[in-house]
């Protein structure tokens, strides 16, 4: 019953932690596992999310075991 | 229709060549159209010594390979590559190859197009560029003027 929570890029950097194990509990959503993840740290206007690597918004529900992201804008290529 | 992710530094024009020969039926094809990104030694008007293109491994090839069966079935197309590279990277090095084989032209160009534009916009790179002043990640404000 866990979820593993994973920081990339600055906001790495700005949290000083790359990855975080949160147990599960129901009625999770995306910006509650960020609440508890980044230890109540106000999430920048501008970050995105992913569950399982797929984009998602911070009102989608996390299921016990999934794989949460959060990241910067984008900027490969 | 492969996406490959490089930590090393890659010759574009090989590696197309060398999957063309391998991949593509000759004959099929009309038309080949390629986009090359190499790193720049400047950025904002500051000198750049050079970067480190982060990435979410898993995430990023998913992305890519997603988009690379998207685009051969949006635009009709013989076959498309993408290779990409990540980890510490020095001016004038190669960053992105994209190539789109189709019957003709506009496919090609379009989707060549298309590939880019997509993996710019979603897949999950993140570039950190070294400058004099000290190190500095791309964010919005920069970007708009990378177009």
């Amino acid at each position: 019953m866990s979820i593993e929570v994973q920081f990339f890029a600055s906001l790495r950097e700005s949290l000083g932690k790359q990855q975080v194990t949160l147990g599960y509990s129901d009625g999770l959503d995306v910006q509650a596992v960020w609440q508890q993840a980044s230890d109540g740290a106000a999430m920048p206007d501008n970050t995105l999310c992913a569950i399982n690597m797929e984009y998602v918004k911070t009102e989608t529900p996390v299921n016990d075991g999934d794989e949460v992201a959060f990241f910067p804008p984008v900027t490969g290529g | 229709m492969p996406a490959i992710l490089l930590d090393t530094v890659f010759n574009p024009w090989d590696e197309l060549q060398s999957y063309q020969e391998k991949h593509l039926q000759a004959g099929r094809y009309g038309a080949t159209a390629t986009f090359v990104g190499t790193m720049r030694d400047f950025n904002i008007d500051d000198s750049v010594s050079h970067m480190t293109l982060e990435h979410y491994p898993a995430m990023t090839q998913n992305f890519l390979d997603k988009l690379c069966a998207q685009s051969r079935e949006k635009f009709a197309l013989d076959d498309c590559l993408i290779i990409h590279r990540y980890g510490d990277i020095k001016p004038n090095e190669p960053i992105v190859l994209t190539v789109a084989w189709s019957a003709h032209r506009a496919q090609a160009f379009d989707a060549c197009r298309y590939l880019m534009e997509e993996l710019k916009a979603r897949a999950p790179f993140w570039k950190k560029e070294i400058t004099a002043g000290g190190e500095r990640w791309v964010h919005d404000e920069l970007r708009s003027s990378e177009k």
